[in-house]
């Protein structure tokens, strides 16, 4: 039990479920974050529950239906990428996480149209015509946008996570059974979906 | 030396995967499908329940919150109730008159 | 209570050669003992700007009318020092300092879990930090919405509201980062034999303060976002003239800030809880309710905010149900005290600095405990709302409480970290002037408190005089203590006595190792055999001495 060993191990020593226990701490913390503007939400919704009907109608449900599933979708190929790369295929592991990306891509073309055609309708935070209406109204495309937005925020950062890790697993930086980045980059990519599944019914759906 | 490091030791199949994706997107059909059901004041909690459902596939199966240790079990479920706290004791000011 | 093999020929971890050169060495690190140095540095810094703001307070209160500032510099002054010292002081002070330093090294470990996230949370709370400086100097004024953001004045006010914001929404990553990264660390590295209830106290409080770091910090987090969103897009979510509720915004700011305090609370506690049993040479008395206290003080901490809002216009019965709860907060802190008493009751107390800090903790904890259960009772609080009262209580409590604390704790791990010892004289001298000086600045705010003495107020009636003239020379003999403190101890870290590996009588495993520590603490992790406060042989002692 030479000191060598021991203060190489120190940096050397992997612990997997250490580094996902850290991870989903961090999710929480995510959570949480969202949690909060569900909490305003549902204050709101409780105070002005005729103008949120009402505003919920012009929202395109169809538009958050099919981002629904583009994301329920991306999910699994983000999970079958892991146990592509568990079962040491890289090509198949590489190809899922691209799909990902382009599904997660797709998901922020759609979003980027219908947020779009909510500014051509004179939708907009501090618009005009936004301001005429009823202040349950003003709340309610208010809590849209910063939700949606945050959360497409977060569709970007998931990306970003993922276009490094197709960079590692190209460059073989996971050796056998190495996947723990990539699984904590899932987990974070799952959360995204997560909050989504929530997200959806709120705002499109309940009219 | 297989998965030593790896609490879980376990590697989910492909079908297991698309299994719960084609569950998750017979729930999106159903929560659709309820919304246009005019149930009252349930509206919500109808909804709110799906995505609980959905919510649960997605933590259990794809974040593999099933194979986990169980102390992770515990921590999500001190997140949620948590959460749920935060709530509710905003709520106990809304729900009574000021 | 455990065997470390110690051996000396290792550099500690001030000399270690490491790949990096010069201040890189520092800046670059992820050895978490140094990181706990540079937090050290920085807070201090801090809390000496903060207290200086304090004190030109008080020196414009010492007489009324104006004295020697406009109105608006003294609503910039409070709210600066509230934000520098809840934000980069008393918040971040223990687990950032002390809990980087001594966690890993009490449960046996080399590092905490992530060393890389370690450091990125070092430099979001500096980033935070400067932020909050520089609004200072930016072009629109300080801000001037007191510590608290309150809408709408935090919407309508044309001073630069959105960089103290976006300081505070930073340094509040930088503290959940903390809290992860510990919680981690303590799942996963406790040495072998190292068992839950074989774990120091000071770690127990770091792990319920981590969750509660988890938890709550986020809503404070998305709750300030949502401010600065509101603030440059227009968008309608608490401004009343958009339908928005600011009720709503406080209860949201509760939700963490209250159990900030507690984030703030109760590493203090486990300092104590600490020192105590090395300085009365006694086994801790109660150990397992000082830890499980820990986590129900964590919880129940949770559930009591609205007592900040009896006077905002909630709900009666959400008031009622708020003052409830506070009162049933304060059981586990009183287990606490009742427990530090009992393990000083019949020790052989060594009254050296890091006692007499701890000392004063537990009586001006308990006088802001008290108050607090004072105004956690609805008809008293309505009276004393936002009088300084109000700010009395929670100086005794944040101050006297955790800011004694950390102070303990400087003279108590001082000579582990900078392997010399302090002069323990200066530092008795300079305990008594910050004690005094710290009572007779905040008793006579309970007293005009209690008369009627506004808070955030630079002006007040002639018949306050008296008291404002008290408080104010009590803040001067506070801040001679204060530079006396830290002279003292630089003094110390430059010439002072060498010190040996256990110059309290410590048994934590701290103790057993080099002073100061070697870059990975231990040369092979100890395996743990005993519980942690292990003074049998001293009462042992004792007992055939009768
Ligand atoms: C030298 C030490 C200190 C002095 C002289 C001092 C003095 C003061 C004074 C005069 C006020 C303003 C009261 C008013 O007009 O409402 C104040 C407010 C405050 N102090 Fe201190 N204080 C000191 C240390 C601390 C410490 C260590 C903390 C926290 C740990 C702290 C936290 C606060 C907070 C949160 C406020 C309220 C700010 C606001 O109203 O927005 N102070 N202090």
């Amino acid at each position: 039990m030479s000191g060598q060993w021991e203060t190489q191990s120190v940096h050397l020593h992997r612990d997997d479920a250490g580094s996902r226990m850290g991870m989903w701490l961090f999710l929480f913390t995510e959570l949480i974050l969202f949690g909060g503007l569900f909490i305003v939400y549902a204050v709101y919704r409780y105070a002005h529950q005729a103008e949120f009907h009402l505003a919920a109608q012009e929202l395109h449900s169809t538009i958050g239906f099919i981002n629904t599933i583009i994301l329920l979708t991306s999910s699994m190929t983000m999970a079958m990428s892991i146990t592509a790369l568990q079962k040491g295929n890289k090509a198949l592991s590489m190809a899922l996480v691209s799909a990902t990306l382009i599904l997660a891509g797709a998901f922020l073309v759609n979003k980027f149209f219908e947020w779009a055609g909510k500014f051509a309708n004179g939708i907009y935070p501090g618009s005009p015509e936004l301001m005429n209406r009823p202040q349950g109204e003003v709340l309610y495309f208010g809590l849209y946008f910063v939700m949606t937005g945050l959360h497409a925020l977060h569709v970007v950062i998931g990306m970003a996570l993922l276009a490094v890790n197709l960079s590692f697993i190209k460059r073989n930086v996971y050796t056998g059974e190495n996947t723990v980045k990539l699984e904590t980059a899932g987990l974070y990519w799952h959360l995204v979906d997560l909050i989504w599944i929530f997200l959806f019914p709120l705002f499109y759906l309940l009219h | 030396m297989q998965q030593e490091n790896n609490a879980h030791g376990h590697i989910v199949g492909y079908g297991t995967y698309a299994f719960i994706w084609l569950g998750l997107l017979a729930f999106t059909g159903i929560t659709v499908v309820a919304a246009g059901i005019n149930l009252g004041a349930w509206t919500v909690f109808v909804a709110l329940g799906i995505a609980s459902i959905k919510g649960l596939m997605v933590m259990n199966v794809f974040m593999h919150l099933k194979f986990e240790d169980k102390i992770f079990k515990i921590f999500a479920g001190v997140a949620f109730i948590t959460l749920a706290i935060f709530l509710v004791l905003t709520f106990a000011d809304y729900l009574f008159v000021r | 209570m455990a065997k470390a093999h110690v051996t000396s020929h290792e550099p500690d971890f001030w000399n270690v050669q490491t790949e990096h050169k010069g201040i890189w060495a520092w800046l670059l690190t992820k050895d978490h003992k140094r990181i706990g140095i540079m937090y050290l540095y920085a807070i201090v810094s801090f809390f000496f700007v903060g207290a200086i703001f304090g004190v030109l307070m008080r020196l414009e209160l010492i007489a009324p009318g104006k004295t020697i500032m406009e109105p608006q510099t003294y609503n910039s002054l409070f709210t600066l020092h509230g934000i520098i010292m809840i934000f980069l002081f008393v918040i971040p002070a223990m687990p950032a300092v002390f809990g980087n330093f001594f966690l890993p090294i009490q449960i046996g470990a080399k590092d905490v879990f992530f060393p890389r996230l370690n450091l990125l949370s070092w430099y979001l709370y500096i980033i935070g930090g400067l932020l909050a400086i520089t609004s200072l100097f930016l072009p629109g004024g300080p801000v001037d919405t007191g510590w608290t953001f309150y809408i709408p004045y935090s919407i309508r006010t044309t001073t630069n509201v959105i960089p103290a914001l976006t300081a505070a929404f930073i340094l509040g990553f930088s503290s959940i980062l903390t809290g992860l990264n510990f919680i981690t660390t303590i799942h996963r590295m406790r040495a072998p034999g190292m068992d839950w209830f074989r774990m120091p106290l000071f770690p127990w409080s770091l792990y319920a303060t981590g969750w509660v770091q988890i938890l709550a910090t986020p809503i404070i987090g998305i709750t300030l976002l949502l401010v600065m969103i509101e603030r440059v897009f227009q968008v309608g979510i608490f401004d009343p003239s958009l339908g928005g509720d600011p009720v709503l915004y406080q209860h949201l700011f509760w939700t963490y800030s209250h159990p900030a305090v507690y984030i703030i609370i109760l590493p203090a506690m486990g300092i104590i809880s600490e020192i105590i049993p090395v300085f009365a040479r006694k086994t801790i008395f109660g150990y397992k309710f000082i830890a499980y206290s820990s986590l129900a003080i964590a919880f129940f901490g949770s559930l009591v905010w609205g007592h900040h809002m009896f006077t905002a216009g909630m709900s009666t019965t959400a008031m009622f149900i708020f003052s409830f709860l506070t009162f049933l907060v304060s059981i586990p802190s009183a287990i606490k005290v009742f427990n530090w008493v009992a393990t000083l009751y019949k020790g052989s107390i060594a009254l050296e600095a890091p006692l007499l800090y701890a000392l004063a903790f537990i009586i001006q904890f308990s006088i802001g405990g008290f108050t607090g259960l004072m105004i956690g009772a609805l008809s008293i609080d309505i009276h004393l709302q936002d009088t300084s009262f109000i700010v009395a209580h929670f100086h005794y409590v944040m101050f006297g409480g955790a800011g004694f604390g950390f102070f303990a704790a400087m003279h108590y791990w001082f000579p582990k970290m900078f392997g010399r010892m302090y002069n323990k004289k200066t530092a008795i001298v300079a305990w008594a002037h910050v004690t005094i000086g710290f009572n007779l600045t905040y008793f006579p705010m309970f007293i005009m408190g209690y008369l009627g003495m506004p808070r955030r107020y630079y002006d007040y009636l002639p018949q306050f005089q008296p008291y404002h003239i008290a408080s104010t020379i009590g803040s001067w003999i506070l801040f001679a203590g204060l530079v006396m403190m830290i002279v003292n101890l630089i003094r110390g870290m430059r010439s002072g006595e060498k010190a040996g590996m256990d110059p309290w009588g410590g048994t934590t495993l701290e103790w057993t190792v080099d002073t100061p520590p070697p870059l990975e603490n231990f040369e092979t992790i100890p395996t743990v055999t005993t519980g942690p406060y292990d003074y049998s042989r001293y009462e042992i002692a004792a007992k055939e001495a009768q």
